[in-house]
């Protein structure tokens, strides 16, 4: 049996690789890519990414600032940090949601039917993301100064609070990602999402600090690795401890990654 | 040896069900395959094996001599894809779904660009190129998720109900581009539930039924395994089925004429010349007919013939 004998005398087939980037990195750029102008085509996923964030923020601050802090002056100052994590943390719930579609519509089917790395889709699902996380968190930022919040911590204090941020979202998004491949339905994603979103971000000294917080809560809160991204987070814009809090928060993030990446990864193999 | 495709033995099981119970195929070079039958028969599940999306249970499948098990990568590097549900991103552009499997195939930006520009065309799809898929009409879909698979310019292209749901212009279209490709040398292998389809696009024919082969063959020679002419006839009042299926079987010995639900009778004739003497009996019983006449068997009689029951009612019986 020999294979040149049915080799039709049309055009060779197109697939070449003179590149010099390894084969998944480019594959997953380009899928990244395709997730990126998924977004900016999108009304919805587009708002979802910029109104989002200014959304969270006008709310906590003007609802909230008054009865928390005395003035919304003093609240910004205190939730902007917090409302940061938070806005990362649901952006990266959304990467569940989106990888959930895509293995319900068939277009992950034909990535699988191309000579391509099987990991490629995922990976390529998640660059698209970080592209997003960033950018909400940036748009939540600029936002942010808008209203009038000072950052004593500098530049270098902003990006390094928008880059731990990131971190957190890539180690959280590993969470989702899992769930995404064990639920299968896009909707049901979003709704289990929310349950694990919302204590997350709520039972944390995001938006309250915990000492005003009931006994047994304060236990949940202060172990919340939500609690140490948003206290590294003030800690660098505006001023306070950073050295714990950034060493317990990129702890978390490596734990979350290291517990739920290989599983993610697993069980995205067995489902493709 | 010039299949492109070979099948040997395939099973899968989806927990208690069979979906595969030992299929055997081969295509041959720059044909078109039609595999035929009802929901649930196991087409699916066969292009998902040849396609390399599903590992088999058992038996053995080769596409262009590469097997889809031990190297899938070969078999990828050769085939096109078309799903039963278009699987297209429905949030790009028509150009950008085509950009990017262009650009996953390694090809540079530029070029792939070209190779989106050309396929464009060719499904005349240009002024719709730039908006996203979600505006698209069902058929334009169909031909972009056709225009996507043949983007690596596959030797062997799998088609799984590709005009499932058209309007039969859309329908037209999808097939002349099918004839094209098998003109060009590309193999195809085309899964229907339509029998008129498989009849217009294939070359040969299997049919399947709950996973297994039940018949394989040109289309010429299972119409000829069925047998000879068929006698249609439908009363002008759907009262007088009973009597003018009682007078067509006196005629006939041996016969069973079978009713479908438009009130038609069709029954296998040994002699043409049956047609007349069922004509005169109709007129002197009384009984005015709608329509009376000969034909070749379609495959909706084969598909009866094969398994004793109609195509229509076996999809019904497994959805």
């Amino acid at each position: 049996m020999t294979t040149t004998a049915v080799r039709p005398a049309a055009p060779p087939p197109v697939v070449l690789s003179r590149s010099w980037v390894p084969d998944v990195l480019r594959q997953s750029a380009t899928l990244a890519w395709r997730g990126v102008t998924k977004t900016v085509h999108s009304t919805e996923a587009l708002l979802d990414v910029t109104l989002q964030p200014v959304i969270f923020l006008l709310l906590f601050v003007y609802v909230f600032g008054g009865a928390i802090a005395g003035d919304t002056g003093t609240y910004l100052q205190y939730a902007l940090p917090g409302v940061l994590v938070q806005t990362v943390v649901f952006a990266s719930a959304g990467t569940g949601t989106g990888l959930a579609d895509d293995l319900k519509t068939g277009i992950f089917d034909r990535f699988r039917s191309l000579p391509i790395s099987r990991t490629a889709p995922l990976l390529g699902a998640i660059g698209a993301d970080l592209v997003r996380y960033v950018t909400s968190g940036a748009i939540m930022l600029a936002f942010g100064f808008l209203l009038g919040f000072r950052a004593s911590g500098g530049l270098v204090g902003v990006l390094g609070a928008l880059g731990l941020v990131t971190v957190f979202a890539f180690a959280l998004c590993w969470v989702f990602t899992a769930l995404a491949m064990v639920v299968r339905e896009p909707r049901s994603v979003q709704g289990l999402g929310a349950l694990v979103m919302l204590p997350l971000t709520f039972g944390s000294n995001v938006f309250v600090p915990t000492a005003t917080l009931p006994g047994w809560l304060q236990g949940f809160v202060e172990v919340n690795p939500v609690s140490k991204v948003a206290d590294a987070a003030r800690g660098l814009l505006t001023g306070g401890a950073v050295a714990g809090p950034t060493i317990a928060a990129l702890l978390a993030s490596a734990v979350l990654v290291a517990v739920f990446g290989p599983l993610a990864v697993a069980l995205y193999r067995r489902r493709t | 040896m010039n299949s492109v495709i070979q099948v040997e033995n395939l099973g899968k099981s989806f927990g208690t069900t069979r979906a595969l119970d030992g299929v055997d195929l081969a295509v041959r070079r720059g044909t078109v395959l039609g595999l035929l039958g009802p929901n649930g028969s196991g087409k699916t599940t066969t292009v998902r094996v040849l396609a390399t999306l599903l590992r088999p249970d058992s038996g053995r499948a080769r596409v262009l001599g590469h097997d889809v098990v031990a190297e899938p990568e070969a078999v990828r590097a050769r085939i096109g894809l078309t799903g039963q549900y278009a699987a297209v991103d429905e949030a790009l552009s028509g150009t950008d779904n085509l950009v990017l499997v262009a650009r996953l195939l390694g090809l540079p930006r530029r070029e792939a660009r070209l190779r989106a520009a050309e396929l464009i065309a060719r499904f005349g799809l240009a002024a719709a190129a730039g908006r996203r898929v979600r505006t698209y009409s069902g058929g334009m879909r169909r031909r972009l998720d056709l225009a996507v698979s043949l983007v690596g310019r596959p030797d062997v292209l799998f088609l799984d109900e590709p005009t499932t749901g058209l309007d039969p212009r859309h329908r037209n279209e999808v097939w002349d581009e099918v004839r094209a490709l098998a003109v060009d040398g590309t193999t195809v292998l085309l899964t229907t539930q339509y029998l008129e389809e498989a009849e217009q696009l294939a070359d040969d024919l299997v049919v399947l039924d709950h996973g297994r082969v039940i018949a394989a063959g040109t289309p010429a020679a299972l119409k000829a395994e069925v047998g000879g002419q068929r006698l249609h006839v439908r009363p002008l009042h759907p009262t007088d089925l009973p009597a003018v299926t009682a007078l067509v079987a006196g005629l006939i010995p041996g016969a069973a004429p079978a009713a479908d639900a438009a009130g038609e009778l069709t029954v296998a004739v040994p002699d043409p010349g049956l047609l007349v003497r069922v004509a005169d009996r109709l007129d002197a019983a009384g009984l005015p007919v709608a329509e009376l006449g000969l034909r070749l068997p379609s495959l909706d009689d084969v598909f009866l013939t094969l398994t004793g029951r109609p195509a229509a009612d076996a999809s019904e019986e497994a959805a």
